[in-house]
């Protein structure tokens, strides 16, 4: 009796590798509406505007990869903060709903304009890293410093959030949003701030896919939904919870997909996601 | 007022007599659909309840008629009673659990979004027998008459009109019944403050439930008829994120508060994805979504009402205007 079939443990291992980007897409959601209490629907297409912005520094104007990615991180940073000085602020006030619709608006914006200016065509920066072999298993080097940079840039958030002055203030926002301007903190500032924190983040995780998945206009729908279940799962706005969830959802993404088709991995996932909001609709780590 | 209405309804019957094209036709037709399915939408979508899964309803609707069509033989009018059996027992499926454990806002909305792209990614991957993303045609009963009724399928656009014409008509009665009946009062309460309605003995989760049946069963009777009058539907037209937010933004754009709201809103963004789409044409491959997707935006953030809701109010703001005494 084989338990260890080296093919399952590939895709759990993969499955892991995926989660780690699975969690770094969540956090950006996350930090945005444990603060500001806004879902940007439009998140993954902020992503995919960050993809394409490496290909075009890179393949076209052949700037060094590293030079791109930075470019890529701060023009995402820059878009996350215009989303929500031009789109988010004037519906802080009305329905909650709105407020998630009107980037639901931004996300067929997006998608459109990624259409009007860089067509439809696949694009692949065309950087292919070698897979590691490891006891007759084959592991995407990509993949590996994907989770090893998720990794990374989870820690970093943390950190800032814990040890800094702003990021005291963020924290202090997001548990009262009444009580902190009479405390002396602007939340205007804060909240255009995490914008771009969370565009930042965004911009992180497009340098990272860029790497393993060719562009198109449409790839957002691919994995922005997704991420959204691993928000509502960890709890939105928990942190923690959205973590555990991505390596949850991750594994029955790559393990489904291992037993039957990658879709019925996501069909797993969906399905599972549903049935868990009728246990523990608070999140699997909120309280009661 | 009524009689306005009814020269209204008999001018847009007599319309296609007129000798009209089948393009302008064609786009009457559309515009009628989906108003049927804005306006299914709005029926819970007004009540506090924004649902981004209504593509999950359209795309069983579709596909439950075609698959059984094209697979078993099921002729649509024995499909569209299994459509619905099966669209009731999905809506039941995430209402009940939803409305009993207070699954409101966000929330409701990002569940739901997971129930349309289930449908979604299961129609894909059922390809052997959807095909898959490419969509699928019904097969054809077409070929030696020009309409069977046995398949749901008539060639003429005309048959389509009425048929359509009817449902959408149905439509706006269903909507003035559950208008008129008490479980909408309770829940406009339930909506505003749901532990104090539920406090006073309203059945919350039922009262729920029910719109949301009714709420579902309308989009699903649209998908039967999209994909018999188009004879054609592919996973992404029916089912998903795209179009679920489709069906909340044309209800929102026409405002789904008042009874023709959803309906301006089907035409107003039909007449414009069109409008774009001849005036700029397709060499500019997306500019017509571009400016579509911006104009959704704005009416979010300045027209939360909708055009027809903005409308009535400026309207009833100037006939009460003369009352009030000049300062």
């Amino acid at each position: 009796m084989q338990i260890f079939d080296s093919f399952l443990l590939e895709a759990v291992i993969n499955g892991i590798l995926l989660g780690g980007i699975l969690a770094l897409l969540a956090l950006g959601l996350n930090l945005i509406f444990g603060v500001i209490d806004v879902v940007w629907i439009c998140y993954a297409e902020l992503i995919m505007i960050g993809m394409y912005s490496v290909y075009y520094a890179h393949n076209v104007y052949h700037w060094p990869l590293a030079l791109a990615f930075l470019a890529c991180v701060l023009l995402v940073a820059a878009l996350g903060a215009l989303l929500h000085v031009l789109v988010i602020r004037p519906v802080l006030g009305a329905e909650p709903i709105n407020q998630l619709l009107v980037t639901g608006g931004v996300l067929f914006f997006l998608q459109a304009v990624a259409t009007l200016a860089f067509g439809v065509e696949f694009k692949n920066v065309g950087v292919s890293l070698p897979a590691l072999q490891i006891a007759g298993m084959y592991i995407s080097f990509a993949r590996l410093i994907a989770f090893g940079v998720a990794l990374g840039g989870m820690v970093a958030l943390y950190l800032f959030l814990k040890r800094t002055y702003i990021g005291t203030a963020i924290r202090a926002i997001s548990q009262d949003r009444g009580i902190m301007p009479l405390m002396g903190v602007s939340p205007n500032r804060i909240f255009v701030l995490t914008s771009a924190i969370g565009g930042a983040l965004a911009g992180l995780a497009a340098c990272l896919l860029v790497l393993q998945y060719d562009i198109h206009p449409a790839i957002g729908l691919s994995f922005g939904p997704i991420t959204f279940m691993v928000c509502v799962l960890g709890g939105l706005g928990n942190m923690v919870g959205g973590f555990i969830a991505a390596f949850i959802f991750a594994q029955f993404i790559s393990v489904g997909g291992y037993f039957l088709a990658l879709e019925w991995g996501y069909v797993l996932a969906f399905l599972f996601f549903i049935g868990m909001m009728f246990w523990r609709p608070q999140g699997i780590l909120g309280g009661k | 007022m009524n009689k306005a209405r009814w020269i209204g309804l008999a001018l847009l019957a007599a319309a296609p007599l007129a000798g009209m094209g089948d393009y302008p036709l064609h786009l009457i037709i559309l515009c009628l659909l989906w108003a049927f399915v804005y306006t299914g939408w709005a029926v819970m979508g007004r009540l506090g309840m924004v649902s981004l899964g209504h593509g999950a309803f359209l795309g069983v609707g579709a596909y439950v008629v075609v698959m059984g069509w094209n697979h078993f033989h099921i002729s649509p009018w024995l499909g569209l009673p299994l459509a619905l059996a099966a669209t009731a027992a999905l809506a039941f499926l995430i209402g009940y659990p939803c409305f009993r454990f207070k699954i409101v806002g966000h929330y409701f909305a990002l569940v739901t979004l997971a129930l349309s792209e289930v449908v979604r990614l299961i129609i894909i991957a059922l390809r052997d027998y959807t095909g898959g993303s490419l969509g699928v045609t019904p097969k054809t009963a077409l070929a030696k008459a020009s309409w069977s009724l046995s398949a749901m399928q008539f060639s003429s656009k005309l048959v389509w009109f009425y048929v359509i014409l009817m449902v959408w008509l149905a439509g706006l009665w269903i909507w003035t019944r559950v208008d008129r009946s008490m479980s909408r009062l309770a829940l406009e309460a339930i909506s505003q403050e749901e532990d104090a309605a539920a406090s006073i003995g309203m059945s919350v989760t039922r009262l729920k439930l029910g719109v949301t049946m009714v709420s579902a069963l309308m989009t699903c009777v649209g998908g039967v008829l999209y994909a018999q009058y188009q004879l054609y539907v592919n996973p992404e037209s029916v089912s998903g994120i795209g179009i679920s937010l489709q069906m909340v933004f044309g209800a929102i754009a026409g405002g789904m508060f008042v009874r023709l709201g959803p309906t301006v809103g089907a035409v107003f963004t039909l007449l414009l994805a069109e409008g774009l789409r001849l005036t700029i044409g397709h060499d500019i491959h997306g500019l017509d979504a571009t400016i579509y997707g911006l104009m959704l935006v704005l009416f979010i953030i300045f027209m939360p009402k909708g055009i027809l809701g903005a409308a009535i109010e400026a309207y009833e703001k100037r006939r009460r205007a003369p009352r009030v005494a000049p300062a």
